[in-house]
């Protein structure tokens, strides 16, 4: 490797990286009119056509802001913790897929999946480190929080990202996308699907899971000490993350980029479509994430510890064993997964009835669950009723 | 190949000069993070060995999980955040330790004491060869592979975890 095929790699990388961030502007302005709308409001309307330059200008803002590292801050710490906290979002895009191309993705690294869990695993050591360097008791408790909410939503968000794996049998993400040619997996495990989407919101720290910034109760949680720039970096390092669970939702179990008219490594044409296809999945997602926080209240801490590890839990280790089951039931009875080498070439209607199964599978464990914990929270209800009609 | 030396050294400096200032510091909290980078640097040589599994592991669990569970704990003790007294009494006994461990490693590297170590040098396993993650997943289930000490360790696991539940739970 010369010296200038270095620079060259490195001026790759560097704008590469910078894309994740740019993303974050337009995103803040989709958020702050989404929330407006659902508010009854009309949002940001005064900077630009419908207040499209509202975000520039807010970060321009922030840059132009006075740096202040409060007296009593462990500085370093204090002044790693934004970096690392973007840098975390930034390492995830290095395996993600961003177009129908082998030249559209970082590295197509064999552990792809396994790579953006260990790197998103540094958020939450920048978090920490932000509460624990600002000497402040809120940022503190803000970041005992965090531990306890990231690290238990890790839990279910890793079992359900085993099953796309399970199906495709690769943990490189572009493997997954095109073993879904002939089927998208969110007909075969549309449980995963949504245990995922529920992990993921938690693991972003967003309504109604944002209790690591609980204004009420924390003033504004671990980046209270921040400001300008470093408080900005943390700001779009959560935008971009949640961007990127979009883009890994649609990869995972929306085919990504698959759609009708695209090839891998075809055209250019061909290229364009499959990036506008999974844009507009992983759109969707973002937009259910942003209704859902604008529309649900803050859960309690005990709520959001019970609700991880006495139900997502325990149901994404029964929706896995039961698809593993399931897998190699249909494959030894001749019809399932296996059959089919490569799977991309398998076309919808052979991957129909190993489908139609799995989801039965899922519609049994769904059935179990709504039985067993609706019992449950019916009989709870009725004695805190009874406790309520006594006084 | 050049990038490859400067990417060893790199993870060198890393998993070493971490390793010392984890000793050295005088405050908890960033002992553990430069345990952090120590274990980091460790990844890094698994990357550089062609063990992508084993490095992602090895950021996922050690830095992912147990680091971040040694802060938490050592950020519940805030006073002891800041120790200036230096309380290891043993120091020139560890020293020695550590020394004569080094120098039996290095000496076991580079003179054939405990057999031959040529293979080191040459007729090395590539990685497209062994080390994909479906083999090593594989040889922890098979028979003829490691599915005893793999439940070995996973029963130990969670035998720590239901002590550690039954430790903490509040007496009824």
């Amino acid at each position: 490797m010369t010296a200038l095929e270095f620079l060259g790699l490195l001026l790759i990388v560097a704008g590469f990286s910078t894309l994740p961030l740019l993303l974050a502007v337009p995103l803040i302005w989709v958020e702050r009119k989404v929330a407006a709308r659902i508010q009854d409001r009309f949002g940001p309307n005064r900077v630009g056509p419908y207040g499209l330059i509202q975000p520039i200008a807010d970060a321009i803002k922030l840059i132009t802001k006075e740096d202040i590292t409060p007296a009593g801050t462990d500085k370093f710490v204090y002044n790693l913790a934004p970096i690392l906290s973007v840098a975390s979002v930034v390492l995830m895009w290095a395996a993600i897929p961003l177009g129908p191309n082998q030249s559209l993705i970082g590295v197509d690294l064999e552990i792809g999946v396994l790579y953006i869990i260990a790197v998103a695993s540094l958020g939450t050591l920048a978090v920490m480190m932000a509460g624990w360097s600002s000497n402040n008791k809120y940022a503190l408790l803000g970041a005992f929080r965090v531990v306890a909410q990231l690290v238990s939503y890790e839990v279910p968000l890793v079992l359900s990202l085993l099953i796309p794996v399970l199906f495709a049998g690769s943990l490189s993400l572009q493997d997954i996308i095109i073993a879904q040619h002939g089927m998208w997996f969110i007909l075969m495990a549309p449980l995963a699907m949504l245990i995922f989407f529920v992990s993921a919101q938690a693991e972003t720290g967003r309504a109604p899971f944002d209790l690591l910034e609980a204004e009420s109760e924390l003033v504004a949680g671990f980046n209270i000490e921040y400001s300008g720039m470093k408080f900005g970096l943390f700001f779009a390092g959560e935008f971009a993350h949640v961007a990127t669970n979009g883009f890994l939702i649609a990869h995972l179990f929306l085919g990504g980029w698959q759609g009708p008219g695209v090839t891998f490594n075809g055209p250019w044409w061909s290229t364009l479509l499959g990036i506008f296809y999974f844009v507009l999945k992983a759109s969707i997602f973002y937009f259910m994430s942003l209704l859902l926080r604008n529309s649900v209240p803050r859960v309690r801490i005990d709520q959001l510890m019970d609700f991880n590890w006495k139900f997502l839990v325990p149901i994404s280790i029964g929706n896995l064993v039961m698809t593993a089951f399931l897998v190699m039931i249909t494959n030894a009875a001749g019809f399932g997964l296996a059959s089919y080498q490569p799977l991309s070439e398998a076309t919808f209607f052979e991957l129909l009835p190993v489908t139609l199964v799995l989801f039965l599978g899922n519609v049994v464990v769904l059935a179990v669950i709504v039985g067993t914990f609706g019992r449950q929270l019916r009989e709870e209800r009725l004695t805190v009723e009874a406790v309520a009609a006594g006084d | 190949m050049i990038a490859q030396y400067i990417a060893f050294g790199v993870f060198a400096a890393a998993t070493l000069g971490g390793a010392v200032a984890l000793v050295w510091s005088r405050n908890l909290v960033h002992s553990a993070l430069y345990l952090i980078l120590s274990l980091f640097g460790t990844a890094g040589f698994f990357v550089l060995l062609s063990a992508p599994f084993l490095a992602a592991i090895q950021v996922l669990v050690y830095i992912g999980a147990i680091a971040i569970l040694f802060i938490f704990a050592v950020m519940l003790t805030r006073s002891l955040t800041n120790i200036t007294d230096l309380f290891n009494r043993q120091m020139w006994v560890g020293a020695l330790t550590g020394g004569l461990l080094f120098i039996t490693v290095l000496v076991g590297i580079i003179l054939p004491v405990w057999g031959p170590n040529g293979s080191l040098a040459e007729g090395l396993p590539r990685s497209v060869d062994v080390a994909t993650t479906r083999d090593i997943g594989l040889q922890l289930v098979s028979g003829n592979g490691y599915v005893l000490p793999f439940e070995l360790a996973s029963i130990l696991l969670t035998a720590a975890m239901i002590g550690a539940i039954v430790i903490a739970r509040e007496s009824e």
